[in-house]
């Protein structure tokens, strides 16, 4: 079938910040896709908030708006563009919504915009439950019995007629978000209120349980001329009850007889014809596991984790072909551009085992539930290839950076038998282990399974690596064993612990006996065709299918699962070094572990190793390729702590030495080295003893900085201002068990700044200073952050540009460096030097037009800055201004306190561009979707300490016409200064009515500073942002981001901002 | 388990692997071919097409599931034997009777398993499918011999029903013509309340006639389609006289009877994923395939066959359809048993173009 002829202007829609259930692997379908509408010759409009993306790269689409996505952002831009058509499959569940948004409001009929894809019934059938069922009963398409309700009461009846546990479902919510299983009458309430809240239509489906059954994922696509095929299906290992994206998955299904897999496929293809999606869909299945009975779960009409997950596990990329099929192309016209010589209508036949396990947050947050259920906790995934599933799975482990090699965790030991049964019943996110734990202490597999539920296929291959592992205990070293482990992936890592020998020693022992691995091609037909994918897995086999070119190479190294701390961001520069290194001749390697990202597809890169970015695994990689050198600067912290041990090793790090990147990472020697350069830092310790712990800090002074060292992204770190508060965190925090030297500094109440400065060591180019309206004490990544900064002076900006110089200069950093300062009086301190890309590196690169990750790799292939027309210094301010600002995921992570402090919380970021502060600052408040209190009615809540301060903005907050209604103290201190006030009284039945104005919506704003007080008074403001979240409240805690807001309706009282849209190519 | 049993390919390479199924005692000559289906190897173990043919399974871990009564495609395992990467000691699934290997060793069917299957198939895939000799180290000696000798062609006469079978049903009468069948094939027909008789691939045109079929389906089997030119008139009578419905073998010796050619392909196509477009229609779907030979296009000039279908990666024939005579054939497999059920319908076709004839 010819094109859609009519369309030669498409409008696209991003997924917006990165939050649990909608993460990097919409950059990557969005990014593929672009490039193949384009292929077609296709003018494309992109809008994105998400500075942190490839998409949103000038190159990426013609017309790239960084801007809100708001209905009312992209209406404007609609009117602007005058796109054809609009493709909304490609951004999640964000842009699925807004496609039904502005469909219902008339927009798109209104600028006869056409909607690509699939139809706004296809969505709403798809996304609305009891539309869902009805279609399914038409279809004679098995689904669990349940009930649409919209109150309490009809979920009370029904879970009393079908008999508990019920799982709940709300409407149009994204990763499970609001819902839940409840196994009694009081957990139902619980959960039933809540995800009736997080509906955005007020609407649940109430469900049998069938938590249990195996679940089951078919990623499927359909052309223009009902044409269906599937790409793949999906074991989860975790049995249905466990959101798949918290599940262990393994590709292709293990546990199905071919006539199980035929019936979820035909079914599956029944489900998309009837939905009529023109592109792809995710369809999730129930199958008993004592009989054939199965049931429709759900299913997603769109691009998803799981078509992202499916893409990368078969090679076939769902996001490039359905971005064609879209365009009206069929699938017998697209040649599969693995082969290239076959069609992409065809399914693909894999040889290997693919298992990805999911990335969870808890190591950072160690006080909220890890239970797994039906809403989605994990913050990204690592995926592993495999000739045998033990490979696949520990190559899986490894790649987690959880400090576990295998199947064995340092904890477990400690518990008793009944500890372990009853941890297992909890379903926590370490379940795996504490299933190979049970194993090894010869615990019945009937009984672990009557818990757990995992298939016993999966049970006998965790126990035939428990097998070896304790063989391999008792036995020690011999050389036939080595060879075994390494086929079944045990690492050097593992066996060195077991036979107490060092690694290094294994190593080398490997590479006299000539055990190493192959590699292998992932091709999408095992082998029938011949394929010039670079997409390679190691495998310990016969034959290896590498063939290393002669041509001069540059490995770099990814940074593997998205965590707090290290996001989307570091996968943007790994991509941008990639190309950089192509554009200059290199063939580029990538190594990295991540499904879910753009520096995963192989397309971006002359070769893919799908590997865990452990010493070992890329010391492989580097023997078959003998690159020139390696990358490690723009894998995020992941890249850098291996620089050392790979430079011992003999590789050559391009750039920055590992001496350097030492000196700034080490305590003592940057201290040192400080020193030397007469430059401050708030004075600190490294206490390596406990019973030094105090006298340093009362040496030092409070309030200080408590945290471990080499921890990224502020994990266990807290500000203390009493010996007390200093005990209680000794006492609580997990992390100082660990044996681990703890850092104390002086905490420094002031003013952030963050600097990004590329250099070759001679020369020091600043493309920009950011200023972040948090003081210190809020988490750099958790700060609002501006650029250029608003309100320091001339002289501390030339101080940072001086101080900057010098310790580049000094340190011997050649390419890219992030560096943390705090001002005080008037007074610059260096807080940290990261010799490394950062978290703001794409939003300097997009407001300050620089293509600074480009500029750095070409340093670290040995330019310099002078030879490519850039000088010392920061680079003159852009007429534009630009805010970024973090997004949270507390609505997944229910039990995380939303109040912030050093330790990092959000998961992603949203950019807003504008030529003044406070426009910008409203265009952010807007990206990151913050409503603005129409209503003038405030609840604060503020320490004792923050009384001087928070006086100011009280006061603005009455000239604006808000009335206060404050927690005791905070009441007092308000009577105190005649403020009228109104009490929130105790937790008790009187409390209710202020939970009800917030539920009500009369309380818009909340601010909120107090974090430690009595238990009644924590428990009490426990619920109050516990119902603030639910409804979508704005909860500020802390005053500075309170003050901006005020700002914002300051200025807006006096004169509303038209806020402007503006692409990319126009900013300057 | 030692790594002490060799495969000794025609070309010379040769690797090596353990012993899993049957004992080899001195070794085993066949022709191997590899399968790319990721589940289904019960179904693809006891398809009787894979007489004389020893298989490589691309998937590497086989024996997940285990086995069952209802995957048999025929009484027995037929190939000469399998080679695997990995044989799964620990089946699971409730309707699992047992491990691969119990069946493998009950039928006698060596298996090898711990090899590099991938590098086998590249290798069939750049070579072609060729001889193999399964053995041990001393079979090396007698390499040369054993190579020089040609496969047996007699795949079908062993294959097929030896005497006809008779399963009752109320709705249209066919005739199975066996040639090495395919349990569902049969099921297929049966599900649709046919009246079926599966005879022998021998049985003379008379002998069928006898029986007043409605409709004849010519089943898939085992070997080379031109290895029996005694069925070629018998089928080309069929033609002339009865709504006939040709698969897999079954369509290669009707194109073959009418006076048309086939040819070996290199390595054949044997999987769960082959995509078949419809030149009528344009649509594709995917199919479940096993063939070495396919049907010469340029061979079916004036035999009164067009080609209704392609396989749309490489072009060859996928279906044939007779210009004035109600009958057409497909080269892939629409009981699927392992593979896609998406070409069932062809069933359903096949028993509406005898119910037009009847009418008509």
């Amino acid at each position: 079938m010819p094109k859609i002829q009519a369309i030669k202007k498409i409008l696209v829609l991003g997924s917006g910040p990165i939050v649990i259930g909608q993460g990097a692997e919409f950059d990557y379908s969005g990014t593929q896709a672009l490039h193949s509408l384009k292929e077609e010759g296709i003018e494309i409009v992109l809008v994105n908030s998400n500075p942190a993306t490839i998409m949103t790269d000038q190159e990426s689409a013609d017309h790239v708006y960084i801007e809100p996505l708001t209905i009312e952002f992209i209406e404007r831009i609609i009117a602007l563009e005058k796109p054809d058509a609009l493709l909304p499959n490609l951004g999640g569940q964000t842009a699925l919504n807004l496609a039904i948004d502005l469909f219902e409001a008339g927009i798109l009929k209104q600028y006869g915009v056409t909607l690509l894809g699939c139809t706004p019934e296809t969505i709403k059938q798809a996304e609305d439950r009891d539309l869902f069922r009805k279609l399914m009963q038409e279809l004679s398409e098995p689904v669990a019995e349940g009930l649409i309700i919209t109150r309490l009461e009809e979920a009370l009846a029904f879970a009393t007629r079908v008999s508990y546990p019920v799982i709940v479902r709300p409407s149009y919510t994204l990763g499970g978000s609001g819902g839940g299983i409840a196994s009694n009458h009081d957990e139902l309430v619980d959960i039933v209120n809540l995800g009736l809240e997080t509906s955005p239509i007020h609407q649940c489906l109430v469900e049998t349980s069938i938590s249990g059954h195996k679940e089951i994922e078919y990623e499927v696509i359909r052309d223009s001329r009902d044409n269906c095929i599937i790409i793949c299906n999906m074991e989860n290992i975790d049995p249905v009850g466990v959101h798949t994206g918290d599940s262990i998955v393994i590709a292709p299904s293990q546990t199905l007889t071919d006539r199980d897999h035929q019936m979820l496929r035909t079914s599956a293809l029944k489900i998309i014809r009837a939905l009529k999606i023109e592109g792809g869909c995710n369809i999730q299945f129930a199958l008993d596991p004592v009989s054939n009975r199965y049931n429709v779960i759900e299913v997603n009409p769109r691009i998803s984790r799981s078509s992202a997950l499916a893409s990368k596990a078969t090679g076939f990329p769902i996001a490039k072909i359905t971005a064609k099929l879209a365009l009206g192309l069929t699938l017998d016209e697209i040649k599969n551009p693995i082969t290239q010589t076959t069609y992409a209508g065809f399914e693909p036949a894999l040889d290997y085992v693919v298992i990805k396990i999911p990335r969870f947050p808890f190591d950072k947050f160690p006080n909220i539930s890890n239970k797994l259920s039906t809403q989605m906790k994990a913050t990204g995934e690592v995926m592993a290839l495999g000739r045998n599933f033990e490979s696949a799975l520990q190559k899986a482990i490894r790649s987690l950076e959880m400090h576990l090699h295998d199947l064995e965790h340092p904890d477990l030991p400690l518990l008793h038998d009944d500890e372990l049964f009853e941890k297992l019943k909890s379903q926590d996110h370490e379940r795996l282990w504490v299933i190979a734990e049970m194993i090894r202490r010869q615990i019945p597999l009937n009984d672990i399974h009557a818990i757990c539920k995992v298939d016993f296929f999966f049970l006998k291959k965790f126990q035939k690596i428990i097998s070896f592992e304790l063989f391999a205990k008792k036995n020690g070293f011999s050389l036939n064993d080595l060879k075994n482990a390494k086929k079944i992936g045990f690492s050097d890592q593992s066996l060195s612990k077991w036979w107490k020998m060092d690694s290094l020693e294994i190593l080398k022992i490997r590479i006299q006996e000539n055990i190493l691995p192959v590699y292998k091609m992932v091709d999408t037909c095992a082998a029938e065709f011949k394929s010039e994918t670079p997409y390679y897995y190691s495998t310990y086999g016969n034959e290896d299918e590498l063939l290393p070119s002669s041509r001069k190479k540059v490995m770099v190294l990814g940074s593997g699962p998205i965590r707090i701390g290290q996001g989307i961001e570091f996968d943007y520069s790994t991509v941008h070094s990639v190309s950089t290194i192509r554009q200059e001749g290199y063939e580029a390697i990538v190594i990295n572990n991540n499904p879910s990202t753009v520096s995963t597809d192989f397309n971006i890169c002359d070769r893919l190793y799908f590997e865990p970015l452990t010493v070992e695994d890329i010391y492989h990689i580097y023997l078959k390729e003998k690159p020139e050198g390696i990358i490690v600067t723009v894998g995020g912290q992941t890249a850098l702590n291996l620089a050392l041990s790979l430079e011992k090793l003999g590789i050559k790090l391009l750039g920055t030495p590992a001496s350097s990147i030492v000196c700034s990472e080490n305590r003592q020697y940057f201290e040192a080295f400080l020193k030397g350069l007469h430059l401050s830092r708030p004075e600190g310790r490294l206490v390596t003893r406990k019973e030094e712990i105090f006298p340093a800090a009362e040496e030092l002074g409070f309030p200080l900085m408590v945290r471990p060292s080499f921890v990224l992204g502020g994990r266990g770190m807290e500000i203390v201002s009493s010996e007390r508060e200093l005990k209680d965190y000794l006492s609580k925090s997990i992390l100082c068990s660990i044996e681990q030297p703890l850092l104390l500094d002086r905490y420094i109440f002031g003013t952030e700044l963050e600097v990004d400065a590329i250099t070759d060591g001679v020369d020091v180019l600043i493309p920009g200073i950011m200023e972040h309206i948090e003081k210190a004490g809020v988490h750099s990544g958790d700060s609002i952050s501006a650029y250029p900064p608003q309100t320091i002076s001339k002289e501390i900006s030339s101080e940072i540009v001086r101080m900057t110089t010098i310790i580049c200069q000094s340190l011997g950093i050649k390419g890219l460096v992030n560096l943390q300062f705090v001002i005080a009086d008037e007074k610059v301190y260096i807080i940290e030097v990261n010799p490394r890309s950062s978290r703001t590196v794409p939003f300097l690169s997009k407001i300050t037009q620089t293509p600074m990750v480009k500029i750095a790799t070409l340093l670290q292939l040995g330019k310099t800055l002078k030879e490519l027309g850039y000088s010392s210094g920061i680079l003159p301010l852009t007429k534009s201004v630009a805010v970024k600002m973090p997004v949270f995921s507390f609505n997944k992570l229910s039990d995380l306190d939303v109040v912030l402090g050093p330790e990092m919380k959000s998961t992603g970021e949203v950019m807003g561009r504008e030529n003044n502060y406070l426009s910008a600052l409203e265009k952010t408040f807007l990206a990151a979707k913050v409503t603005f209190p129409v209503k003038r009615a405030v609840l604060v809540s503020i320490a004792n300490k923050d009384n001087p301060e928070a006086l100011l903005l009280m006061h603005k907050l009455l000239n604006q016409g808000f009335s206060f209604i404050a927690t005791e103290g905070t009441f007092n201190f308000l009577k105190e200064n005649k403020f009228p006030v109104m009490l929130v009284p105790k937790l008790n039945s009187q409390s209710s009515q202020i939970m009800d104005m917030i539920k009500s919506g009369e309380v818009q704003l909340i601010i909120l500073t107090l974090t430690k007080g009595s238990v009644e008074e924590m428990e009490l403001l426990k619920m109050i942002k516990r119902i603030a979240l639910s409804k979508g409240v704005m909860c500020m805690t802390s005053l500075d981001t309170a003050a901006a807001l005020l700002n914002i309706l300051e200025q807006n009282q006096k004169k509303k901002q038209n806020l402007s849209i503006l692409p990319l190519h126009k900013w300057d | 388990m030692q790594n002490d049993t060799y495969i000794y390919l025609e070309n010379g390479f040769s690797t090596n692997g353990k012993s899993v199924g049957a004992e080899i005692s001195e070794c085993v000559v066949g022709e191997i071919v590899f399968n790319t289906s990721m589940t289904g190897y019960q179904e693809i173990f006891s398809d009787p097409s894979y007489c004389g043919q020893i298989i490589v399974m691309t998937y590497p871990l086989i024996g997940n599931y285990g086995f069952n009564l209802q995957d048999f495609e025929s009484s027995k395992f037929t190939p000469k034997a399998v080679i695997i990467s990995e044989l799964c000691d620990f089946p699971s699934h409730h309707e699992s009777l047992g491990r691969l290997d119990e069946v493998l060793k009950r039928f006698n069917i060596p298996a090898i398993a711990d090899v590099d299957t991938r590098q086998l198939t590249r290798l069939i895939r750049d070579n072609g499918s060729m001889k193999v000799v399964l053995g041990h180290k001393q079979t090396k000696e007698k390499l040369s011999q054993l190579m020089a000798n040609d496969l047996p062609t007699d795949q079908v006469s062993r294959e097929s029903v030896k005497k006809a079978i008779h399963i009752a049903g109320k709705n249209e009468k066919i005739v199975v013509m066996d040639f090495g069948h395919k349990q569902h094939i049969v099921q297929a027909l049966v599900n649709r309340g046919c009246d079926v008789h599966i005879v022998p691939y021998n049985y003379t045109l008379e002998q069928i006639l006898v029986l007043k079929p409605q409709g004849v389906v010519l089943s898939n089997g085992p070997g080379d389609p031109g290895s029996l030119p005694q069925v070629l008139p018998v089928i080309k009578s069929l033609c002339e006289a009865i709504p006939l419905f040709g698969i897999c073998m079954g369509h290669q010796l009707l194109a073959l009877s009418l006076g048309a050619k086939t040819i070996k392909l290199l390595f054949g196509h044997r999987g769960a994923n082959h995509t078949i477009k419809d030149l009528k229609t344009n649509k594709i779907f995917i199919t479940s395939q096993n063939h070495s030979y396919a049907v010469v296009p340029e061979s079916l000039e004036g035999t009164g066959l067009t080609i209704s279908q392609i396989n749309l990666n490489d072009g060859t024939v996928g279906g044939l359809r007779h210009e004035n005579r109600p009958v057409f054939s497909i080269q892939y497999h629409p009981e699927a048993s392992p593979g896609p059920m998406d070409s069932a319908f062809l069933f359903d076709d096949f028993l509406k173009l005898i119910e037009n004839e009847k009418n008509a």
